[in-house]
């Protein structure tokens, strides 16, 4: 059969929209088919959804195989699973990749098991190369790079022996390329795979919070750490964020301890961001911490200890107490001209 | 009769202070070289399955793969209540990525048999993958709860929980047979009991490859465990190909240790004059409008 062995994305839908890690996916896998020489292909479940799919022609995907079932419309693991199995079986792409959001971490494990296949959680990377196994070379494998060991070590993972190669990657992690209004996609219908009794999970409420915080979005951030979570020293940070029109974000004990929501935190385990500016307030800079940061353009951080590790990445450092340098910054900034 | 279920908990090195010298040449982890706590969500995984035992009865199987020492974990477990626990410990398990062990777990999940909840932690903090779970629902041909924030209600047949998604949460109901996967956010786990700990300190492990003691759960029989079961490859019935490294698709190519890049730095004085001129020079740049 004529397998494309293509790169393929899960589509990933919200309340009939694309999720942004899905745009972002097909972005990485335009500059991965760029190597490998092949396609960039997607595959989305759920109703109503065709003019929403014509987006993916903007960044580069060419087709986009679509199962249309109003069964499908809201996310449940059994269907969406045996779903992209078949659609993957069909079309047999060399390289899937899913967001690492919960719909991503609870479908793609499932799918790995189906096809006994390798599945990296979480890459932070994806690259192109050889590997050797047992005195052969494969080439073109897809190098999955993802920090393990809460983030103490990098590692390189392959699986060169089964096909597709698949991972997950977090939201923000992935560049947006511009889009382009003019690219085009194909939108193949396929047939649904399932069976009314393989819905087995019943939705009895789906409740959307509006988040609070764009932190993803934002040009500058001002964040918390654990030594700027007092209310005074909080105010400031908030104080400034206001005057520069930025967000705030914080280290995740400021969001263990109760101080801020979930939404605010920057790091592995919370969002990645990239903005021109982050200001870490009282933030020590772990590991953990960093990985969600360490890309922003330019990084000042006020500690107390002139030996705290966010020290290393800051482009601008000030030693000091983040309540006597914020209140310094914000009427420097209240008088600037 | 209250639901039989099944916990899966792994010892996990704590991933605090982690260094390259804690891993081996072949990218596998040396575990010896670390100290091995319970991984944090399985607590609340075994914390929700003896809190639906307290409200309605059954019975709690815990199951670990992993080393001998792993036994460390299940102690904790009949600490806490479980009423039985298994060590699922063979060589050939070794290097399992999360297919192989996966597979392993379904094996001796099935060898228990007659399940109606399985329990897992979201994810074990050595990878935060997040796999096994799910992976061991599709081998059993099962449904999956995954990313519990809490269980809302549970009866002899069902169970409904909440689960966080990114924008917001579902509430959401399965019918058993179901496996969930439950995070920290679903409750706060108890203390070990200090009458069970007097009486499972010096608990040993037995290797059998007898079937599974069904007389010992049924009601009222409910002596204190004895031992450890203990469970190889040939005892779960698995096909050695298909655990451990050989069972494994995904490879570890390379290991790097997060080396800090220190970048160019300019120290700013903590005083107005400097701190003023910081940020006139990023309004200058345009950094800040
Ligand atoms: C698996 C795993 C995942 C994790 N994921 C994340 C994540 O996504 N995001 C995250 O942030 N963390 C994460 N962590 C936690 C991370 O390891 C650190 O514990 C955390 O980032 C520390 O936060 P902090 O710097 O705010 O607090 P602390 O480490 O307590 O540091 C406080 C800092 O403030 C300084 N300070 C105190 N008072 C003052 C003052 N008055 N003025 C100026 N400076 C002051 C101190 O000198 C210190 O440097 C994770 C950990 C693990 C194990
Ligand atoms: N070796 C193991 N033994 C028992 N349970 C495991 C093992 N590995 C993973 N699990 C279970 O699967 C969950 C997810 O693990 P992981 O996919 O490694 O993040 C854990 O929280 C455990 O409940």
């Amino acid at each position: 059969m004529g397998a494309a062995n293509n790169v393929m994305v899960f589509i990933e839908t919200r309340g009939g929209r694309i999720a942004d890690v899905s745009l972002e996916l097909v972005c990485a896998a335009r500059r991965l088919a760029g190597q490998l020489d092949c396609g960039v292909e997607a595959v989305a479940l759920g109703y109503e959804l065709e003019d929403e799919l014509q987006r993916l022609g903007h960044y580069g995907c060419r087709q986009v195989y679509y199962v249309a079932d109003r069964r499908l419309a809201h996310f449940t693991s059994v269907p969406y699973a045996k779903t992209v199995v078949e659609v993957i079986r069909k079309h047999q792409p060399r390289i899937v990749l899913f967001g690492a959001t919960t719909m991503g971490r609870d479908v793609a494990p499932r799918v790995a098991s189906a096809l006994k296949c390798g599945l990296t959680a979480d890459c932070t990377d994806l690259q192109i190369g050889s590997h050797e196994l047992k005195n052969v070379v494969y080439e073109n494998v897809l190098l999955q790079i993802r920090p393990a060991f809460g983030g103490n070590i990098i590692a390189t993972i392959v699986s060169p022996e089964s096909r597709p190669s698949m991972a997950t990657v977090r939201e923000g992690v992935m560049r947006l390329d511009e889009a382009d209004p003019d690219g085009r996609v194909e939108v193949v219908s396929e047939a649904c795979p399932v069976g009314d009794d393989d819905f087995l999970t019943e939705i009895i409420e789906i409740v959307r919070e509006e988040k609070q915080v764009n932190l993803k979005a934002a040009q500058i951030i001002v964040s918390a750490g654990m030594g700027a979570s007092d209310p005074e020293a909080l105010e400031l940070v908030r104080q400034l964020a206001r005057l520069l029109g930025a967000e705030v974000g914080c280290s995740r004990p400021v969001v263990d301890s109760g101080v801020l929501p979930k939404d605010h935190q920057v790091g592995q385990t919370g969002i990645t961001v990239r903005p021109n500016l982050y200001i870490a307030c009282g933030i020590s800079g772990q590991i953990q911490h960093r990985a969600g940061m360490s890309e922003a353009k330019r990084i000042i951080a006020i500690n107390k200890d002139p030996q705290a590790p966010i020290f290393d990445i800051a482009h601008y450092g000030i030693i000091g107490d983040v309540r006597d340098v914020l209140a310094k910054m914000i009427k420097a900034y209240r008088t600037k001209a | 009769m209250g639901p039989r279920m099944i916990v899966t908990v792994k010892q996990v090195p704590d991933t605090h202070n982690i260094t390259g010298e804690a891993m081996k040449e072949d990218g596998t982890v040396n575990r010896a070289a670390l100290p091995a706590i319970f991984n944090p969500e399985d607590l609340n995984a075994l914390e929700e399955a003896l809190k639906i035992k307290d409200q309605l009865g059954g019975t709690v199987i815990c199951i670990s793969m992993g080393p001998p020492n792993a036994a460390e974990v299940l102690k904790e477990c009949l600490y806490r209540g479980a009423d039985d626990v298994v060590l699922v410990s063979d060589r050939r398990f070794a290097g399992a990525d999360t297919l192989a062990t996966s597979y392993a777990l379904k094996c001796a999940i099935e060898k228990v048999g007659g399940y109606d909840l399985i329990l897992c932690g979201r994810q074990a903090i050595d990878g935060d993958t997040a796999q096994v779970g799910p992976q061991i629902a599709e081998k059993l041909g099962i449904n999956q709860l995954t990313c519990i924030a809490a269980v809302v209600q549970v009866d002899e047949q069902s169970i409904t929980v909440k689960r966080s998604v990114e924008d917001g949460y579902e509430i959401v109901r399965s019918q058993f047979p179901v496996l969930l996967t439950v995070t920290a956010e679903a409750n706060q786990p108890r203390t070990a009991k200090a009458k069970l700990v007097m009486s499972y300190k010096n608990i040993g492990k037995e290797l059998c490859d007898d079937s599974y003691d069904e007389a010992y759960l049924s009601p009222g029989t409910c002596s204190a465990v004895s031992h450890i079961k203990e469970w190889n490859v040939e005892s779960i019935g698995a096909d050695p190909q298909q655990c451990g490294l050989s069972g494994s698709p995904t490879k570890v190519k390379k290991i790097q240790s997060v080396v800090l890049t220190a970048c160019e730095s300019k120290q700013i004085p903590n005083t107005e004059a400097g701190i003023a001129e910081l940020m006139h020079e990023l309004i200058a740049e345009n950094i800040i409008g």
